[in-house]
């Protein structure tokens, strides 16, 4: 059975002085009835897939739908100028974001994480971060257990579908998954990876799925932008011991409830929000 | 959910539903059709039919019909090679009165001449529900073994089916029973945790008033 709180996880850590990633892994063996290699070969797999996605991004060409496509190029010059206001890590991360959300427009392949629509967030992050050789691809794996982790608690107490929650519960899960991966692979301790997790995901609630055409590409592809660069900077406010007022599964209920109170127009139907706009209504019409 | 249902699957986009979903609705379709199909009328629903082209929902279900799994590259180029392996397919919107938004109904050809129809929803996250076959209920996920028995509806034929599985160690996850009207024709769909030899499919389908065993292994990508 997996983990129901956050707070049961790292109170299971304390308790047998494991690190929160082997909780995890720990939890996915017992699930699936599988062997500790078994599950770690698996999540290999993903990383390896995670990679490629970036890699075999192709910046000359548009979805079929023609509204995305070459934004992830031209992030990525723009950033190589070294004049960025972000600085060179955060418009790398930003590039990646924006290429693999590309990626996944022009079906190309990508690991949903935890969903297709928010899938550049996790990779924003951890390649770029792994690429510079600030770790070893053992660590990405650990926090990749860590991100899943933080996933599974928030699809059992919330949602992580668009159609259910909202953006909040795609990117904003993205987003919390990314901050206690990244808290993790700085040395942050369970309770600050639990904390950036929550003030991500805090820092994103309300947000509204309301896709042009009900495509996955405007705006989706630029929120995994915001998703990424807000998970830098919720672990980056972990780290510095900036801790969530409101307990990090209270933080989680809350998007549940915000999600729940959203109006159906605002969970992606394409009838609401930006899906509603004169240009949205103009396109969709066009197609 | 599984720890890989929020990391993964690796699939191809742009949607978990619209995409994966689809794959895996034509994959399992050409399952339980049994042999390649040669011909294929896909009936689009709801959102399937609202948003499915930008989303390559119709890609990805004739993907699934040539036995692509959602993380198979050659996606996008589906109907292309749909025509090298001269499998004929035909799209169409329909309304489907209380079904899931993302709904597909399907008609199926098989070169050996069987034919099959299936009706299936793709309910979120890449994970799927088989509603119909053959215009009977069914609902199963896919993602256990699944057993579909065709039998005449008499006395005993459950408990036979069962005990022949528990004579296997085979252990019964769900089981839902259905028929068309008493003393007629009758089904069951039985999802189990282990999966089951080709052997012992032989030994449920020499029960007597079992009419026909389809099987199929589960978790596809």
């Amino acid at each position: 059975m997996a983990f129901t709180s956050l707070e049961e996880m790292t109170a299971l850590c304390n308790e047998q002085g494991k690190p929160l990633w082997e909780i995890i892994l720990e939890d996915d063996m017992h699930d699936r009835d599988a062997a500790k290699e078994d599950s770690w070969k698996k999540m290999c797999r993903m990383w390896e897939a995670m990679l490629a996605s970036v890699e075999n991004y192709e910046g000359n060409i548009m979805s079929r739908s023609g509204l995305v496509g070459g934004m992830g190029a031209k992030m990525e010059a723009y950033g190589a100028g070294g004049d960025s206001l972000c600085g060179d890590f955060v418009s790398k991360v930003m590039a990646t974001a924006l290429k693999t959300g590309e990626s996944n427009a022009c079906m190309k392949r990508i690991v949903a994480a935890p969903t297709a629509g928010a899938c550049g967030v996790l990779p924003a992050v951890l390649v770029p971060f792994y690429q510079e050789s600030k770790c070893g691809e053992a660590k990405i794996i650990e926090a990749l257990y860590v991100a899943a982790g933080i996933g599974q608690v928030i699809a059992y107490r919330a949602f992580i579908a668009g159609a259910t929650g909202g953006c909040q519960a795609e990117i904003g899960s993205a987003s919390a998954m990314a901050a206690g991966a990244m808290t993790y692979l700085k040395g942050g301790d369970e309770q600050q990876i639990v904390q950036a997790a929550a003030m991500a995901l805090k820092n994103l609630l309300g947000l509204v799925c309301d896709p042009v055409a009900g495509l996955v590409e405007v705006p989706c592809v630029k929120r995994n932008v915001v998703g990424a660069v807000n998970a830098l900077s919720s672990a980056d406010m972990a780290l510095a011991g900036i801790f969530s007022k409101i307990p990090p599964d209270q933080v989680i209920d809350a998007m549940r409830e915000v999600g729940e109170k959203m109006h159906d127009s605002l969970k992606e139907t394409a009838l609401g929000g930006i899906a509603a706009t004169p240009e949205a209504k103009k396109f969709t019409q066009g197609m | 959910m599984s720890l890989f249902d929020i990391l993964g699957p690796v699939m191809v986009g742009p949607s978990s539903s619209h995409t994966a979903g689809a794959v895996r609705i034509g994959y399992i379709a050409r399952v339980l059709l049994g042999c390649k199909p040669v011909s294929a009328d896909l009936a689009l629903h709801g959102s399937f039919a609202a948003t499915g082209k930008g989303h390559g929902t119709d890609r990805a279900l004739v993907a699934g019909l040539l036995g692509m799994k959602p993380d198979d590259m050659r996606i996008p180029d589906s109907f292309r090679i749909a025509k090298e392996e001269d499998l004929a397919f035909s799209f169409e919107e329909v309304q489907i009165p209380g079904a899931h938004p993302n709904t597909v109904l399907i008609f199926l050809r098989g070169e050996d001449g069987k034919e099959l129809e299936v009706q299936a929803s793709s309910i979120g996250g890449g994970r799927i529900m088989i509603n119909k076959i053959d215009g009977i209920d069914v609902n199963c996920s896919g993602e256990l073994p699944t057993l579909i028995i065709h039998n005449l509806d008499q006395p005993g034929l459950v408990a036979k089916v069962t005990t022949r599985l528990s004579e296997k160690n085979i252990n019964v996850a769900t089981m839902q029973i259905f028929r068309d009207k008493r003393g007629g024709f009758a089904v069951m769909v039985i999802e189990t945790d282990q999966p089951i030899f080709k052997k012992n499919l032989s030994y449920l389908e020499n029960i007597e008033g079992v009419v026909q065993v389809t099987y199929f292994k589960g978790e596809v990508g």
